[in-house]
């Protein structure tokens, strides 16, 4: 066994030696051709409207190719393709940066806001001084035939004439209302007492008499019309009005 | 009870003598008695028939004849024949009148009115005859004949002509009311408004247009004017309407709330209720509103005066100087203030023809668990003793005599709303005269 080895290598290591000699005056191969340069990016950045007024927006639109890196002024980063809409208070011109490998590419958009003209004046403020009225101010009730402030009735009092110093500038009617028993004319002249008790009683707490009317309706105008004692009693008041 | 009856006794004796000289009421609570030997003449009135072919004929005589017949039923005088006992044979005219088929049984009438009645070219002309039937030599009382241009309003106007002569002649010299008016609140029109009616419930019409809140019309006593208490501007204020201008004429605006006026009985001064100065107080002022004169200064409502229409010396009002409502009594300057009413809720009084006494609404017992009703009374002011005049129940309020003072009318809501009644003053012949609406607040003309 030892000899063929032997053999076998002196026949490789002969033709071996053999090609070597016979390449000896080729040219060398040429090398791998590099890889092919990476294409520019292309970019387009459009918006429509191009042209708006302050408060309103256009959508702003843009296309890249071949980049990596997109961004645009004041708006950052973005997806390569994309739209979005946008709303400036003032004109803005739209930058739009695209970096791929193969460069960089810039394009721009302008936008030009024109002013508004004055916004409407704000409505009605939400709540005014009828609304705080209404919320604030409490009737006051009365017993049957009487014209004379309750005792239970005393916290209304008090909390009308909290709100009638606070808001000076309002002027008030209060209205004399009645339960449906009774006379017409009697319930006229007792309604008429009721609305003096209760203009008597805030002019006394310091309310000026000029910010007060006083009107009857006796049972005239109910605002309740059953016969029962719940809604008498309801009748039975003096109802103070917002006087526009 | 008894002392009840022994008041209703005398009042209704006062009432009998000096106010009803020829009427027995058959009501047993006004309890007259038949020893006043006084019985109403019984009066039979046939149909009056036709005078011409015309063809209006029909229709003005079934006016004719249901206003003739109301009238006379209503007017407290005479009682009337059933017209189930008359012969089948009624005249027309005076030789057709067969005196022993109505003077005698079944119909055993006194009196006979009979007549006839027919147009010719437009021209209306009624005949009318009252015969006393029992005196055949000379049966004739009343002859009228009466001419017009045709329509229905005409034919009304004559049977209450001819019947105010018969009442005249049969009601011991007393005026008949046929031709009085009735005026009155109405929410008809979606607004309470001044509204006037004849005085048996026909030819209703509107006098004001305010479209606000118009109450408590007092007519004039020569019936010219409509003093009321209107909403406006400037709140309750007395107002006052021409019916000879058909206009509201200027009355001086008084300030604060102004109620119920109220005519003396010579049309000179207005009573009202003002609050003018503070309360609501009794004020006489001249009927042009000038010559303002505060009459009462109680704490509590007075409103709703009247004056004792017959001297001008009284003035009945409301007041609440005690609690409820209470009727009182004052000299016309103010002076001699006295209660009349004893008890519960007493309101609208209205002053007799006479003088001598009150209409008034009155709830005798008022307060938690009574039932509230609230009926008309009349009082004999010197005595301050009354009888019930209204006893059906419901809400009886703002009675008014007539001129003749022997009907009151009065609103009640006895029919399930408001509307106008009238009757004779002891509380019979219960009429009803508004269907339309809410009516309130009548006020009878002064004649």
């Amino acid at each position: 066994m030892k000899k063929q080895s032997k053999w076998i290598l002196l026949v490789v290591a002969l033709c071996a030696a053999m090609t070597l000699s016979a390449c000896k005056k080729k040219v060398a191969p040429p090398p791998p051709p590099p890889p092919p340069a990476p294409p520019a990016p292309t970019a387009s950045i459009s918006v429509n409207p191009t042209s708006i007024q302050a408060g309103q927006s256009a959508a702003l639109t843009w296309q890249t190719t071949n980049a990596t890196d997109v961004s645009i002024d004041g708006i950052g980063a973005v997806q390569p393709n994309g739209s979005q809409s946008v709303s400036p208070t003032d004109s803005t011109t739209y930058h739009l940066t695209a970096k791929g490998a193969g460069g960089s590419q810039e394009t721009t958009a302008r936008l030009t806001v024109t002013q508004a003209p004055p916004p409407p004046p704000p409505p009605t403020p939400s709540v005014t001084d009828e609304d705080l009225f209404n919320q604030n101010i409490k009737d006051v009730y009365f017993d049957y035939d009487k014209s004379d402030i309750r005792a239970d009735q005393q916290a209304s009092v008090q909390a009308d004439v909290q709100f009638l110093g606070q808001h000076s500038n309002i002027s008030i009617t209060i209205e004399g209302h009645c339960d449906e028993r009774g006379s017409t004319e009697y319930n006229l002249a007792l309604g008429d007492q009721r609305a003096s008790a209760v203009k008597n009683v805030l002019t006394a707490a310091g309310v000026s008499a000029g910010r007060i009317k006083t009107i009857s309706y006796g049972k005239e105008k109910p605002f309740c019309t059953e016969s029962n004692e719940a809604c008498w009693q309801q009748n039975r008041r003096g109802h103070l009005v917002y006087q526009k | 009870m008894v002392r009840a009856v022994a008041v209703s006794a005398r009042v209704s004796a006062v009432l009998a003598l000096l106010f009803f000289p020829a009427i027995l009421s058959a009501q047993d609570w006004v309890k007259t008695g038949t020893s006043l030997g006084v019985e109403k003449v019984r009066l039979a009135v046939p149909e009056f028939k036709p005078s011409t072919a015309d063809p209006q004929n029909a229709a003005l005589l079934k006016t004719f004849n249901d206003t003739l017949w109301n009238d006379l039923d209503v007017s407290g005088v005479v009682e009337l024949v059933s017209k189930s006992f008359y012969p089948l044979q009624t005249p027309g005219q005076p030789p057709e009148v067969n005196f022993l088929a109505w003077n005698a049984p079944p119909p055993n009438a006194a009196m006979l009115a009979f007549g006839n009645l027919g147009v010719t070219n437009g021209r209306l002309t009624v005949q009318g005859w009252l015969y006393d039937v029992k005196n055949i030599q000379s049966p004739q009382i009343l002859g009228k004949q009466y001419g017009d241009a045709a329509s229905d309003a005409a034919a009304r106007m004559m049977a209450h002509k001819f019947a105010d002569e018969i009442i005249f002649r049969l009601g011991g010299g007393i005026q008949g009311i046929a031709e009085s008016q009735i005026y009155f609140v109405s929410d008809r029109t979606g607004h309470k408004e001044i509204w006037a009616m004849d005085y048996d419930g026909s030819n209703q019409h509107q006098i004001t247009h305010l479209n606000s809140i118009a109450l408590s019309p007092r007519i004039s006593p020569d019936g010219s004017r409509i003093a009321f208490s209107a909403l406006t501007k400037t709140g309750w204020e007395i107002m006052m309407y021409s019916l000879d201008l058909n206009r509201a004429v200027g009355f001086p605006h008084m300030g604060g709330t102004n109620l119920s006026p109220a005519w003396s009985g010579d049309g000179l001064k207005l009573a009202f209720s003002s609050s003018r100065g503070g309360e609501p107080e009794i004020y006489v002022a001249d009927a042009s509103g000038a010559n303002l004169h505060r009459m009462t200064t109680a704490k509590g409502p007075d409103v709703s005066p009247v004056w004792n229409r017959k001297t001008n010396a009284q003035i009945a009002f409301v007041s609440g100087r005690t609690g409820l409502p209470q009727i009182y009594t004052m000299e016309a300057d103010g002076t001699n203030q006295q209660r009349m009413t004893d008890q519960g809720y007493a309101v609208s009084p209205n002053w007799s023809p006479n003088g001598q006494f009150l209409t008034l609404a009155w709830v005798r017992k008022y307060g938690p668990g009574e039932p509230g009703s609230s009926d008309l009374y009349l009082m004999d002011i010197a005595s301050k003793q009354w009888v019930q005049l209204t006893h059906d129940g419901g809400r009886n309020d703002f009675p008014s005599w007539s001129p003749d003072g022997r009907h009151v009318v009065f609103q009640s809501n006895r029919s399930g709303s408001l509307e106008i009644w009238s009757m004779l003053a002891d509380g019979s012949k219960v009429q009803q005269l508004t269907f339309t609406g809410r009516n309130t607040q009548p006020n009878w003309s002064w004649k």
